[in-house]
């Protein structure tokens, strides 16, 4: 194991987070904005990325494609939030978790409908594709660079729209007294439905950027959705700097716990069963971390207010 | 919706009630909707293929979907065993869901015709003279694999697949043909989208080229990334990474790469040609190795179905052991467990036109039988 092997990690480890922030981000504010359990923000990742391979086929730009993600991630966000979400907010959790899971399912046989059983093509284009090598020796995919570079500007954004602008003193004014500023005279219905496409679009991006790399396929949403209600509750529901650091932390824990647990048992065990038990160990740390983490603070690093 | 499904299904299909004959009805349970349809619409769509050419009366196949879940497969074959009364089950891709289905189906009397999952037990200890399996025992791809890196002299492998048993018996299947060293040996995680640690890994094991099982999407993420990450080592695996339904969305970061299959569009025999030939011209795209196992398991039902009625179950399954029918892969025979006996080819991924596809380069085991038969006793 060299320190080479270690950094390279780490950079994975960041990417991962980084992607994860951008799933969670949208996940988190519509929890905290609308008080909504959106199960179907992974059929949005989803929309994304089958926006972009279909636009990329069509036009062969990495961009537009790009481009595309974000507005049919937006759109299908504002739609589905006109037509379905909004009757739901009023109603208990079970009632949300149930439409918008039935939504998943809808999203998912649409689109296989439209686009077929097999996975479609993304791919990286050709001026981010390659490794470049990092001071030290390190050789690092460009695009996977690249992802990380674009998370943390987005990150960087949210931030300052969060802090420093009017929709963002509106979105903080939401989450902390919802009838409180209706009365003031700010159009709540038109904040959520803002709110919601926002989300949608930044997993919308995830998606493409993600699909890039794997594979654009029906149901490729829903593993990364449940990394993004991990993250959310270790970060506290609700915080867009808790989404952040919630996401750096899954993402180092599981690529890390992935690499070095099996390493750290062949130690004591033989190389077989090592690798195995290694293996199912480390699948759980992220589950033991948010475990940890909830024992320690219940509503989570950055969740005072909940 | 699954009525709709159903009605749609009558619809498209030739449902023949012939009153006069004996019917002869199969139920076909494979995965037409989530994230892994696309073996399952290439098997009912190779099946149903042979099914139609064949024409004849008295021949029903019900179709339903088991959403790739154990326990929807249960529930659809009880139904179809209890209130349908069918004669013969296929369809299943899944060795999880086989294992949840098929040694209930026997023991209840019916057929069960594997057209994909080959899981070892059914083809060692738990073997039954009800069940054939028209594919392959899950190990055999991955056992030509090992004996093609010895002949193109790989010393020093690193090996992946996921954290369940199929990815078990593969490595298990690799390393029982495989003589050289193995630089490593990870268990992924099952579904697993992103591979840059295990990548990390490879590039610093010293390894001198790769051997993967991880199907479907997961192979797909695997290649593109290890593409991008300039690690160049020689890669093998088996077809089910490679097969016609995701090279497409590989592109070009497959070409080159060899792989093991039983079956290939350029297998010359006339009964393949006519087979690659009609599934193109009906369905508009290129078979893949699923379709033509659903090809060869309708083709082997009705084949026996020329000799004995399926209620004759003696006659019938001496029938079905005989396998006396044109298959796309040329020979056929059985071995005592009920698993193939056959050839596994060598196959390299190649561009024709716009279109990524396979061609044969080398045979990897001849007539090779499974390593688990011995364990049958029946």
């Amino acid at each position: 194991m060299t320190y080479i092997l270690v950094l390279e990690q780490i950079l994975n480890g960041l990417q991962l987070g980084v992607m994860l922030f951008l799933m969670a981000a949208g996940l988190t504010l519509v929890f905290g904005v609308m008080g909504l359990i959106n199960l179907a923000h992974g059929s949005l990742y989803m929309v994304g990325a089958f926006a972009a391979a279909a636009v990329a086929g069509w036009t062969g730009s990495f961009l537009l494609a790009l481009i595309a993600s974000l507005a049919a991630a937006a759109t299908a966000g504002a739609l589905v939030e006109l037509v379905v979400i909004r009757r739901l907010y009023q109603r208990d959790h079970l009632d949300q978790v149930l439409a918008t899971f039935a939504l998943i399912l809808i999203f998912s046989e649409g689109t296989r409908w439209l686009f077929g059983s097999f996975p479609l093509f993304l791919d990286v284009p050709s001026y981010l594709s390659g490794p470049v090598s990092l001071p030290g020796g390190i050789e690092y995919p460009l695009y996977r660079l690249t992802i990380i570079l674009i998370g943390l500007a987005i990150a960087a954004g949210l931030f300052l729209l969060i802090a420093r602008t009017r929709i963002g003193i509106q979105i903080r004014a939401g989450e902390a007294d919802r009838e409180m500023i209706a009365a003031l005279g700010v159009d709540i219905s038109k904040l959520y439905t803002l709110v919601f496409a926002l989300g949608a679009a930044l997993a919308g991006l995830a998606g493409a950027l993600v699909g890039a790399i794997q594979s654009v396929q029906v149901g490729m949403g829903e593993p990364v959705l449940i990394l993004a209600f991990v993250v959310i509750v270790i970060g506290g529901i609700g915080s867009i700097k808790g989404a952040l650091a919630g996401a750096l932390l899954v993402g180092m824990t599981d690529t890390l716990g992935g690499v070095f647990l099996p390493q750290l048992f062949a130690v004591f065990m033989d190389p077989a069963s090592a690798a195995s038990a290694g293996a199912s160990l480390a699948s759980m740390l992220i589950y033991i971390l948010m475990a940890a983490i909830l024992l320690v603070r219940p509503s989570g690093l950055y969740g005072g207010s909940a | 919706m699954k009525t709709i499904r159903m009605l749609a299904m009558a619809a498209a299909i030739p449902v023949l009630a012939a009153a006069a004959q004996a019917e002869t009805k199969i139920g076909m349970i494979t995965t037409l909707s989530g994230g892994g349809a696309g073996l399952g619409v290439d098997v009912r769509d190779g099946f149903m293929l042979a099914i139609e050419q064949d024409g004849r009366d008295g021949v029903e196949v019900v179709i339903e979907d088991d959403q790739r879940k154990p326990d929807a497969a249960v529930q659809i074959a009880d139904r179809m065993i209890q209130s349908e009364k069918v004669d013969i089950l296929t369809g299943i891709i899944w060795s999880n869901l086989a294992m949840a289905v098929v040694p209930a189906a026997t023991a209840q009397g019916v057929f069960y015709l594997s057209p994909n999952a080959g899981p070892s037990a059914l083809a060692g200890k738990r073997c039954h003279p009800n069940y054939f399996n028209v594919a392959w025992q899950n190990d055999n791809l991955h056992e030509a694999a090992g004996a093609y890196a010895n002949e193109a002299g790989l010393k020093n492998s690193f090996i992946l697949a996921p954290n369940y048993p199929a990815g078990k018996d593969a490595l298990t299947g690799y390393k029982r043909m495989y003589g050289g060293e193995l630089a490593g040996e990870i268990y992924t995680k099952l579904g697993q989208t992103d591979y840059a640690a295990e990548i990390a890994q490879i590039r610093a094991s010293g390894a001198d080229s790769v051997y993967f099982f991880l199907p479907g999407g997961m192979g797909i993420s695997f290649l593109k990334q290890y593409a991008g990450s300039g690690v160049d080592l020689p890669v093998v695996g088996p077809a089910f990474s490679f097969d016609q339904g995701i090279l497409q969305a590989v592109g070009e970061a497959a070409l080159g790469v060899k792989n093991t299959s039983q079956w290939n569009k350029d297998i010359d025999n006339p009964a393949n040609t006519a087979f690659v030939a009609a599934f193109q011209e009906k369905y508009g795209r290129l078979p893949s190795l699923y379709a033509s196992q659903g090809y060869d398991t309708a083709n082997l039902i009705l084949s026996a179905l020329n000799k004995a009625e399926a209620s004759d179950q003696d006659a019938f399954r001496a029938a079905l052991q005989a396998a006396e029918f044109d298959s796309v892969r040329g020979d056929f025979k059985f071995g005592p467990n009920h698993h193939p006996v056959q050839d596994i080819y060598v196959r390299e991924v190649i561009k024709e036109g716009d279109v990524f596809t396979n061609k044969i380069i080398a045979t990897g085991l001849s007539d090779h039988a499974d390593a688990y038969a011995g364990e049958c006793k029946m």
